[in-house]
């Protein structure tokens, strides 16, 4: 290689490292201004120019958060409402999953037609029966009308039956040989092989219950059952629209759970993206 | 070859020997399976029929009635009014502007968070790159927040008074729109906002997309003299199209149903002019419109499909 084109391709990769790193700061910059904007009193918020590190620390809008308003509540009810969405899908997505993937039963295409067919109704498209049904139930605004829409889920069944059929069916059948029943072959010898399925189902079933907002807005009448989301949401539209150092707090407290989570977890997120994303 | 059949022949007809099952005994295994199948599945179908099925098909049914949420305690007094929420929501002005608006959303957010997401995924693939996994992290993070936290602070990173970004544009002299207050930038700014947020995800799948393709395919490229731009053209774009198809498809569902964003930043204003299809279904429901707000959920779950089927036929095999 020359040194001509050595020297393109040294000024060609600094620019794309100098794109990259602008793009990192515009992806990353917004959630960095949060965090250091919600330890400043509100008046170095609203500052021309504008402060990046506090001037005067400050847990003021923390303690705001949780002892004016309930922030520990709906911290706890989005907790709760997404532990349990995430261990139904769990349970009942690989039950049938495994079903649709070893067992011969009549029904079975049809079930599984139905389930693919799901993927690709909006949740607008349900949420007023759902609503009148919920209501109907006298569930609204229950912990069990927030979760019981969200136990089982189209998503995690085609998941949890793709990777099921990977498992070998020898396996299966030398259990069965040695006497075994159906449900202890499934929780002994099947369970545990999915692991990696499992973890990557939980994560984002977890997520997406903790970010859920539309269904718990329209349940959730009043704020003993507010999630988190949707007590940040009513809060910045109604009466403190204008306290940014409050919402700002109550943003991070919404995020940076997650956030901590998906850096440890990360793998797993990457993983569940590219096996359901290409098949 | 030839000896292959031959060596599973005996293994195969082993179901076929005079000891076979009879009749009976066939029908009790049989009845066996389907009830050990059953006890799988019924659990999650039962839920699933309940809270998912029935109510696709009861919003159909819904769409067709004048439902109101004064009548859920008196079923009787529901009728069925044809085809007329359809014959309204399509000469209610608040609805073809929020469809329009939705539109919007879709043709330049969807286009542009892709490129967004190819140029990332592209760059991060090309070679020998240091902190590769500290960009990809960093584009990923906003796609696991919550939309209505990234929605809070945008609209403090926008607002023209005391935003940072204002705050910025002044730094160097400029002095920076109203953005969430004007008409003609409050939905552009959604869009970037949206685009910011996703683009990582459609990244991660690109990414996946393009170490699939065989590295001899861009030598062969080489040999023959392609520059970097032709090789993207002539060999990454087709051979990821199934990938972009994919990428398009859900982006565009998602996008179909912003609401969010809207809610927090604009409440859909101003002057409508950020009012999604899933924010007026939202304010009909909570004006206890049911029977109205179904049929403008099904009116957006047939542009959903309809979306999904003019991706198919754009990017799909051309063979």
């Amino acid at each position: 290689m020359s040194a001509q084109v050595r020297q393109r391709d040294r000024v060609a990769k600094a620019v794309l490292y100098a794109i990259l790193t602008v793009g990192l700061v515009v992806v990353v910059g917004p959630f960095v201004w949060m965090a250091l904007s919600s330890l400043k009193p509100e008046g170095e918020i609203r500052s021309v120019p504008p402060t990046w590190l506090p001037e005067h620390w400050t847990l003021d809008n923390f303690r705001d958060l949780f002892s004016r308003l309930d922030f520990p509540l709906f911290f706890f009810n989005s907790a709760f409402v997404a532990v349990a969405v995430t261990l139904g899908n769990l349970l009942f997505c690989s039950l049938v999953g495994y079903a649709l993937a070893k067992l011969r039963y009549p029904g079975k295409k049809v079930l599984f037609l139905a389930v693919l067919g799901m993927l690709m109704v909006p949740g607008m498209v349900t949420f007023v029966p759902q609503f009148v049904l919920v209501s109907n139930m006298g569930l609204t605004n229950s912990y069990a009308g927030l979760i019981l829409p969200f136990l089982v889920g189209p998503f995690g069944v085609f998941l949890m039956r793709q990777f099921l059929q990977s498992i070998p069916d020898d396996l299966i059948e030398a259990a069965r040989v040695d006497g075994a029943g159906e449900f202890r072959i499934f929780f002994r010898v099947v369970l545990p092989l999915c692991r990696p399925a499992l973890a990557t189902l939980g994560i984002l079933t977890f997520l997406a219950s903790w970010n859920n907002f539309l269904w718990p807005l329209v349940v959730a009448s009043t704020e003993d059952k507010y999630t988190l989301p949707v007590a940040l949401a009513l809060y910045s539209i109604g009466q403190n629209r204008t306290d940014f150092g409050l919402l700002l707090a109550g943003a991070v407290v919404v995020v940076v759970p997650v956030l901590i989570v998906f850096l440890l977890l990360q793998r797993h997120f990457m993983r569940g993206i590219a096996t359901t994303g290409l098949k | 070859m030839t000896s292959a059949p031959a060596a599973t022949a005996p293994a195969g007809s082993v179901g076929t020997t005079p000891d076979r099952p009879t009749g009976s005994i066939r029908r009790r295994q049989r009845l066996r399976r389907a009830l050990t199948g059953w006890a799988f599945s019924a659990p999650y179908t039962v839920l699933f029929l309940v809270f998912m099925a029935v109510p696709v098909v009861v919003s159909l049914v819904m769409s067709f009635t004048d439902l109101r949420s004064t009548d859920l305690r008196n079923p009787f007094a529901v009728n069925f009014v044809g085809l007329d929420n359809y014959t309204r929501l399509f000469s209610d002005d608040l609805f073809l502007r929020s469809s329009v608006n939705t539109l919007v959303f879709v043709v330049i957010g969807v286009p542009l968070t892709i490129v967004l997401a190819l140029a990332a995924a592209t760059a991060l693939n090309s070679g020998l790159l240091r902190f590769r996994a500290l960009f990809r992290v960093g584009f990923y993070l906003p796609v696991v927040t919550s939309i209505v936290a990234v929605a809070v602070v945008w609209r403090f990173l926008l607002d023209p008074e005391v935003g940072l970004v204002n705050n910025l544009l002044r730094v160097v002299g400029i002095d920076g729109p109203a953005w969430l207050f004007d008409t003609k930038l409050a939905l552009p700014s959604l869009i970037l906002m949206a685009a910011w947020r996703n683009f990582g995800f459609l990244m991660v799948i690109f990414l996946a997309g393009l170490q699939a393709i065989p590295g001899d395919l861009y030598e062969a490229a080489t040999l023959d003299g392609a520059t970097r731009w032709q090789q993207f053209r002539n060999v990454t774009l087709p051979l990821l199209r199934p990938t972009l198809l994919f990428g398009g498809v859900v982006t565009g569902i998602g996008y179909l149903q912003f609401f969010e964003e809207p809610f927090v930043m604009t409440q859909g204003g101003p002057l409508s002019s950020t009012l999604s299809v899933s924010y007026h279904i939202y304010n009909q429901f909570g004006f206890g419109n049911y029977g109205y707000a179904a049929a403008a959920s099904y009116v957006l779950f047939v542009a959903i499909v309809a979306l999904s089927v003019i991706q198919f036929r754009f990017l799909g095999d051309r063979k």
